[in-house]
């Protein structure tokens, strides 16, 4: 069971920070991850009160509040209609949508969490994080970082042209992913992203440039380096076995899902 | 700690301990309607409204109802017997547990989506389990229950 001995409503981002610096104090998403566990908490750090819960819309960016909640990202329209409705296919699946007016962004990102949805589909965006004592790194640097006793203030989504798929394989509807996969062309440049390995999210670097110029490839081009790449990440991607799929499985389905991802991006793109 | 709430309408005040569930207090506030079903935030069960949105109560922290508007199944009773002769009408009622959950969330979905279709209905109330049934009953139940809605909607 989860046991708090104090809980604080911070009044402010300082003070919030300041009570995170001491030993078993954490700051608060959704709870729906925390409260599962057995853990001693002596101050838990409730930000609600700051007005984080919400999607800033600006000419360059959206700033994404720690606290909003994933069916908050899951029904705004612009954030929507920027990823092809991608951010609301990588959150739909998540258990219901109880769960997801609970469960924050802040919460998911700042986990980092093997089973990330959320962690996958952030990363193939031009994603940056905004912490309270570091300021603002890239998403793809955050997530390599231990955790520490940092506050992650806001997600900050550039509005850099963008054409993103997501994709994930599921034992059954609403439960974890077994694989993640969200793939896209950031201003023209690749990316492809594969979570729950079980392990965290990670990008797939093309180190042999299968996919370089994929925009101006013909068709049947864009077919054949979709299939190409798929087949590289899977020798890439490290898997592993957990309860609800074996590491063999894991890696057919790198090289079926970042296929088919790839695939759609190409359709699009003629 | 001290927290001021409403509570299905009425403005209350109450003591809550830090690691209190919002589940937990609202069944000692004779809101016997919120049930444990699950303990992994998956079942719905514990649905209710906080602030109009549909949240897990499982989940929430008691603390966190702080300022906040809550309502549960005992604050939708007339809604409930007129939505409920639908369930018992198609037969999808079979043990009852899950059901002040599962009603909570169908008034949820009724207020955020717009004529929703069988698919939308489904995706809607996928976070509520039922081990009776297979659903099929229930969302005849509320397929039917919002054509009667427009029906009524139009003899206006």
């Amino acid at each position: 069971m989860l046991k708090i001995k104090n809980y604080v409503k911070a009044e402010s981002l300082a003070q919030a920070y300041e009570l995170n610096q001491k030993k078993n104090a954490i700051v608060l998403g959704g709870m729906v991850w925390l409260k599962m566990g057995n853990r001693n908490i002596v101050t838990a750090i409730d930000l609600s009160g700051l007005g984080l819960d919400s999607i800033t819309e600006t000419d360059e960016e959206f700033v994404i509040g720690c606290m909003t909640s994933l069916h908050a990202i899951e029904t705004h329209k612009a954030l929507n209609e920027y990823t092809g409705g991608a951010v609301r296919e990588s959150v739909r699946h998540i258990v219901g949508v109880q769960f997801r007016n609970c469960a924050t962004v802040g919460g998911s990102i700042f986990g980092r969490f093997g089973f990330s949805d959320v962690l996958t589909m952030f990363l193939a965006m031009d994603t940056w994080v905004e912490l309270y004592d570091r300021g603002r790194i890239p998403l793809t640097e955050f997530v390599l970082m231990e955790k520490d006793n940092d506050i992650l203030v806001n997600v900050i989504v550039k509005k850099t042209p963008l054409n993103t798929v997501y994709l994930s394989q599921r034992n059954n509807s609403t439960d974890f992913p077994v694989l993640t996969c969200a793939v896209s062309l950031i201003d023209g440049e690749a990316r492809t992203v594969i979570g729950a390995r079980p392990g965290k999210a990670i990008v797939v670097e093309d180190k042999e440039g299968i996919l370089k110029g994929f925009s101006e490839k013909d068709p049947r081009e864009k077919k054949e380096a979709a299939a190409s790449f798929a087949a590289y990440a899977a020798e890439q991607v490290v898997t592993d076995k957990n309860m609800r799929a074996s590491k063999e499985y894991r890696t057919l389905l790198v090289k079926i899902l970042t296929r088919r991802a790839w695939e759609e991006i190409g359709g699009r793109e003629s | 700690m001290n927290i001021t709430f409403w509570l299905n309408g009425k403005k209350k005040q109450a003591e809550v301990e830090p690691s209190e569930l919002l589940l937990d207090f609202l069944r000692k506030n004779s809101c016997y309607s919120v049930k444990r079903g699950c303990e992994t935030a998956n079942c719905g069960l514990c649905t209710v409204l906080m602030d109009g949105r549909p949240v897990l109560s499982c989940s929430m922290l008691a603390a966190r109802a702080d300022g906040k508007k809550i309502v549960t199944l005992e604050g939708m009773q007339d809604e409930a017997k007129e939505f409920g002769a639908f369930m018992a009408n198609e037969g999808s009622e079979q043990c009852g547990f899950c059901n002040p959950g599962f009603i909570m969330n169908v008034f949820a979905m009724l207020q955020e989506l717009e004529d929703p279709t069988e698919d939308e209905i489904r995706e809607y109330l996928s976070g509520n389990l039922c081990r009776c049934s297979g659903f099929v009953g229930q969302t005849r139940s509320i397929l039917k229950f919002l054509d009667y809605k427009k029906r009524q909607e139009e003899g206006k």
